[in-house]
């Protein structure tokens, strides 16, 4: 089971936290301290790993972005480096092209397709194509609803002048 | 990099706008987000973003005061809207929370809106539903008052019908999961997991939010008859349904082996489906041309909590499966991406945990570890990580043990060239774990070479497994000197006292390496700088050996004193300590160099040192060489006689470092000669009986680590599969391994006294609190404190604290909060009745887990029949009158012993009141006597004593007596309170 997910950027801002158990406050900003101060460290072309306490730390970077994940002792370490990118993917599907910027203008997005992809540190839908059609369906039933929230598409004229998470 | 993309960004931008403004139709406006500027086409479009009108002008802020006094303003804005008189409509509530949840995640404190959040749960409106259900998921933690009003919510979602609302509801559920909240819906989700009508994703959802409750309140999820439809959902067609579901029953198979043994044979079918089938079937299932790795890998995962199947069918079916994934590791990649690779290795590699775990089928194994192997050599960083890793699990198996070590000089290789530090950490694992009694020698030479250059984050580690396995394979001591030697040339300040102690220990106890070991050390001891811990073994050694070389002119007596003792100034105190240990010990091997040595002693630096402890052994060692004659001072001074065989100090360190199972795993075949080492630098005085120190009994560092050890060895050899961080509390079926021992030391303790601390090591510390009210109660209070020194481990203590049941005690426990976090305290309070008098105290085990595996202790409970005693006051009449009712001879109990305190008239009163009975004053003639009276309440009878102690004052004092009589209308309880009370005196 993943314990936790974060997105933090090259400099180490937090861009994203989603945690699989409770933890206190306290706790969380040590693991976040401690992820960011490890993860940043690493040398380029080392490998995607760690050890830290009793977990399994396992981490990607795409482009200014790191996404690290924590593993308990039994865990599939490769298969988690593919959930992390799965979850780029659908990010990518939905923002096209995302970039970080999408993930801090739409952090809500960002946590409701990771809802659907993840619960409870397991994955729930492995399926880019189920993924993406419930997020359509919800966006769907919003417009419906007569909400004045612009579609996220507003971004995408800039698209070619964002450099992409992919 | 980083600088690039915003410049590049700013160009376009800046040439995007120009051209607009140029076209001259709308306004524009430019985003500062750190130091990347992004243009909204028109300001409505940005306002038209809720958050994002905020977000421009937060970004606007350019410094970090700037920053907090916006969102200061912000916040007060905020307040102000959600107190005004003004209600609030949906749209700019929901806009208000998000705006709230932003500066949260900004990473500053939020202490309002919990309400407007939740009032947006019960809005009919989608997103402002979605906004409240993700405010409480990111922002709601588990104790909160508004549990309750959240709950209604969900409650109504869930009946709602609509998926969507009903999976935004198991979301929350899944995402806060308190306890209150399991409560709640502890009954509901598995009958919406398993009813008919429920759609394919809610069913997903629920699966993963049962699993999560399960995780933390294992208690509540009722058993029932919808497990065995659960089981079934391994069938379902929905490979999304079953991936979730597989994820749910890992977890309960876990907890209960035998309710979901049937999911073996349906997994290894659905496994085989998946594995025999093309990459296209499963359509959007097939990641990267490879058929649902995440279901492949929780099957595999699923069938790691079971034994290999029985049935024959099933388990060829099972092999077939394996040897299929073996042979597709073989096949050319379909695709050269590394997702593809990624994704395919993943299954192979939780396939080789699966043929791991069963340790059964010899070809499998070995064929696993040819793949990995193969590995070991790749040009992945990662896979030749994973690859060290998944063989030193290997090397465990006794089938696989010869072929892991073909690989040696790969490992060895990585060791010299990897540049990746965890991967070399890796490789010093996988080496430790291979070595044997064949490459003993190789591999320690080579993780000594390798400690040089090694990362100083490692060292300690590496410097602890070259020592045991020095020892270990050691069939000629001299080499194991030369290389705890090298260990502290190369490495001494990582050099832990567990390790020099244990070369001493070793020294002593075998005859045939004492020489060697002193030409040795006195070798090295005229390198110019040699580390302090060189200097104590060498001093240690040489003060007991030194005359086994003294033949040698080039080591005669006064040179190995003078070598010593140019190293004496340079050392710390315990060092110098130590260092006059040894020079009292050469007067005795050396009458030739007393003169000397005594003049050193008398010297004012040694006679006058300001440290006491250095000053006393000076005096005193000095006084013992003038005054003691030859033969006093031989026998004194005589060798250290050989140290008791006791588990390895060192393995224990190193244990208490790992923490998990890598290390424990490869114990199980060591037959370890091992003695232990007194922890303090008193070996020497101790045996010379002079009084030196104050210091602790000798013995007390080396039961701190028997404690230790004792607390390792229980756990078990491999929990890969047990259950994770949340534990069950009072779960029969837990599969725990017994203990190996029952923890007994401070139970006589505890007769006398009804508080304090009944165990204590370094994970843990377990007091007690006994009260007698018709029941005894006792609450125990376990403390994890978890942190321990220079080592980053972790006590992630899910702890589960139970007695086992007892034939004569009825024993009722109150449940407790199973999560206990390191650092945090657990209070568990039992209520026992006596149903009849006993001698045997329930246990009381305690099992958590602690760095990756379950750990179990064991411990006597200092439940004595005296504790369920009321006292009885009575006067001097009354006593004796009841005295002599009580005179049949098997009703009188009578025992003389020997005091082993001294007599205190004040601290055996408040024994006997400890004890439990009223201590009866004026009744006996003989003023120093004492006479006790009490009752003894069980359900069945209530017995009534008398005791009477008499302490003979007469005898001398270093051996006063007792004795002590019992009367009471029970034979075997008078037996069993003299022999309860005899002791405490």
């Amino acid at each position: 089971m993943m314990r936790f997910l974060l997105l933090f950027s090259r400099q180490g801002k937090l861009r994203l936290q989603k945690w699989f158990l409770p933890l206190p406050e306290r706790e969380k900003k040590k693991i976040i301290r401690d992820m960011v101060a490890m993860v940043l460290a690493r040398k380029p072309r080392t490998c995607n790993f760690l050890h830290w306490r009793d977990l399994k730390i396992v981490y990607k970077r795409y482009a200014s972005l790191y996404f690290c994940c924590g593993l308990e002792e039994q865990d599939n370490e490769l298969l988690a480096l593919e959930v992390l990118h799965r979850y780029v993917e659908l990010l990518d599907k939905y923002f096209g092209n995302v970039c970080e910027l999408d993930i801090i203008f739409n952090f809500e997005k960002a946590y409701f397709i990771l809802d659907e992809f993840l619960m409870g540190g397991e994955i729930q839908e492995t399926s880019k194509l189920s993924i993406s059609k419930s997020i359509e369906a919800s966006d769907m039933l919003q417009e419906v609803r007569g909400s004045v929230q612009a579609p996220y598409q507003s971004y995408q004229s800039q698209a070619a002048s964002k450099k992409a998470i992919t | 990099m980083s600088n690039s993309f915003p410049v590049l960004c700013i160009v376009i931008l800046v040439m995007d706008t120009i051209r607009r403004d140029l076209e001259g139709r709308v306004p524009w406006t430019l985003l500062y987000v750190n130091n990347v500027k992004l243009p909204f086409t028109t300001q409505e479009e940005l306002q038209r973003q809720p958050v994002s009108v905020f977000l421009y002008e937060y970004m606007l802020g350019k410094s970090k005061e700037a920053e907090i006094k916006r969102i200061n303003k912000e916040l007060a804005n905020i307040r102000s809207k959600f107190k005004g008189d003004k209600a609030l409509d949906g749209y700019s509530k929901k806009k208000y929370v998000c705006k709230l949840l932003f500066i949260f995640l900004l990473g500053h404190d939020i202490d309002f809106g919990h309400m407007e959040a939740v009032n947006l749960l019960s809005s009919n409106k989608y997103t402002e539903k979605q906004i409240g259900y993700l405010f409480i998921s990111v922002l709601v933690n588990s104790n909160s008052d508004l549990i309750r009003l959240i709950n209604n919510a969900i409650k109504n979602d869930l009946s709602s019908r609509n998926p969507t609302f009903m999976n935004l509801a198991l979301h929350c559920i899944a995402n806060v999961g308190s306890r209150e909240m399991a409560e709640a819906f502890a009954a509901e989700v598995p009958r919406i997991l398993v009813a008919g009508d429920t759609m394919d994703s809610v069913k997903q959802s629920a699966a993963l939010c049962l699993l999560r409750l399960n995780r933390t309140s294992p208690d509540l999820i009722p058993m029932g008859e919808w497990t065995s439809r659960v089981v079934h959902l391994l069938n379902d067609q929905h490979l999304g349904v079953v991936t979730a579901a597989t994820s749910l029953i890992i977890t309960l198979a876990q907890k209960n082996p035998d309710d979901f043994k049937t999911s073996v044979s349906l997994a290894v079918a659905r496994l085989s489906r998946i594995v025999t089938s093309a990459s296209t079937d499963l359509q959007d299932y097939t990641y990267y041309f490879v058929a649902a790795p995440w279901l492949s890998v929780k099957l595999l995962r699923l069938l790691q909590c079971y034994p290999p199947p029985e049935d024959a069918a099933i388990r060829g079916r099972l092999t077939e499966c394996l040897e299929t994934i073996l042979n597709k590791a073989q096949e050319p990649p379909k695709s050269k991406k590394v997702q593809h690779s990624n994704a395919k290795n993943a299954v192979l590699f939780e396939a080789i945990s699966l043929i791991i775990h069963h340790d059964s089928e010899p070809t499998l194994l070995v064929r696993a570890c040819n793949q990995l192997g193969q590995f070991l050599q790749h040009r992945e960083t990662n896979l030749r990580y994973l690859a060290l890793e998944s063989m030193c699990m290997l090397a465990s198996s006794e089938f696989s043990h010869e072929a892991v070590k073909t690989h040696i000089e790969t490992v060895i290789n990585a060791l010299k060239t990897e540049r990746d530090v965890s991967v070399r950490q890796r490789a010093v694992d996988l080496l430790y774990a291979m070595c044997d009694r064949s490459n003993a020698k190789q591999i320690v030479a080579e993780m000594l070479s390798y400690l040089e250059t090694a990362d100083y984050s490692i060292r300690e580690e590496i410097v602890l497994k070259v020592a045991i396995l020095a020892e270990k394979y050691a069939v000629d001591y001299t080499w194991y000197v030369d290389t705890i030697l090298n260990l502290i040339r190369i490495a001494g300040d990582y050099v832990s006292e567990e390790v020099w102690y244990r070369v001493i220990q070793i020294v002593i106890n075998r005859d045939d390496v004492q020489g060697y070991a002193a030409k040795t050390v006195f070798e090295a001891l005229q390198a110019p700088a040699c580390h302090e811990n060189l200097v104590k073994v060498g001093g240690y050694i040489l003060g007991e050996f030194g005359n086994l070389i003294a033949g040698d002119p080039r080591s005669s007596p006064l040179i190995q004193f003078n070598l010593l003792h140019s190293k004496f100034h340079l050392c710390s105190v315990p060092t110098r300590a130590l260092l006059l240990s040894a020079y009292v010990k050469f007067i005795n091997l050396f009458p030739e160099v007393k003169g000397t040595i005594q003049e050193v002693l008398r010297a004012d630096s040694q006679l006058r040192n300001a440290d006491v402890e250095l000053q006393q052994r000076a005096v005193e060692y000095l006084r013992l060489s003038c005054i003691a004659s030859t033969d006093i001072l031989a026998t004194v001074l005589e060798e250290m006689p050989p140290f008791p065989e006791r588990e390895s100090s060192i393995l224990a360190k190193l244990k208490k470092k790992k923490g998990s199972g890598t290390v424990s795993d490869m114990e199980d075949s060591r037959k370890e000669r091992s003695t232990n080492v007194n922890g303090s630098n008193d070996h020497i005085v101790a045996n010379t009986n002079v009084k030196v120190t104050t210091s602790p009994s000798s013995d007390l560092l080396g039961l701190g680590h028997t404690q230790a050890a004792a607390l390792n060895s229980a756990s078990p050899p491999v929990t890969s599969n047990a259950a994770s961080l949340l534990v069950d509390v009072f779960t029969e079926s837990l599969p725990v391994v017994p203990p190996t021992s029952i923890i007994e030391e401070n139970f006589s303790r505890f007769v006398c006294k009804n508080n304090g601390v009944l165990y204590e090591n370094q994970l843990l510390q377990i007091g007690l609190k006994s009260e007698f009210r018709q029941n005894l109660v006792i609450g125990l209070s376990g403390v994890f404190p978890g942190v321990s020194v220079q080592s980053c481990f972790y006590v992630t203590a899910a702890s589960i604290v139970s007695l086992m049941a007892h034939s004569q005690l009825n024993i009722h426990t109150t449940p407790a909060d199973p999560v206990v976090d390191g650092g945090a305290q657990l209070q568990q309070v039992f209520n026992i009745e006596c149903l009849l008098d006993f001698v045997e105290a329930p246990v009381l085990s305690v099992h958590f887990r602690y760095g990756g595996s379950m750990q179990n202790i064991s411990i006597r409970l200092p439940i004595t029949l005296n504790k369920f005693f009321q006292p009885t006051e009575m006067t001097s009449q009354e006593f004796f009158q009841r005295w002599k009712q009580l005179g049949a001879p098997q009703q009188e109990v009578q025992k003389i012993f020997k005091a082993k305190h001294s007599m205190d008239t004040e601290v055996t009163k408040a024994k006997i009141i400890g004890f439990g009975t009223a201590l009866l004053d004026g009744v006996d003639p003989n003023p120093s006597n004492f006479v006790g009276a009490g009752v003894i309440h069980t359900k069945t009878i209530q017995v009534g004593c008398l005791l009477r102690l008499e302490p003979n004052t007469q005898a001398q004092a270093s051996c006063s007596m007792y004795r002590l009589t019992l009367r009471t209308s029970r034979d075997t309880v008078s037996q069993r309170l003299c022999d309860l009370l005899s002791d405490q005196f």
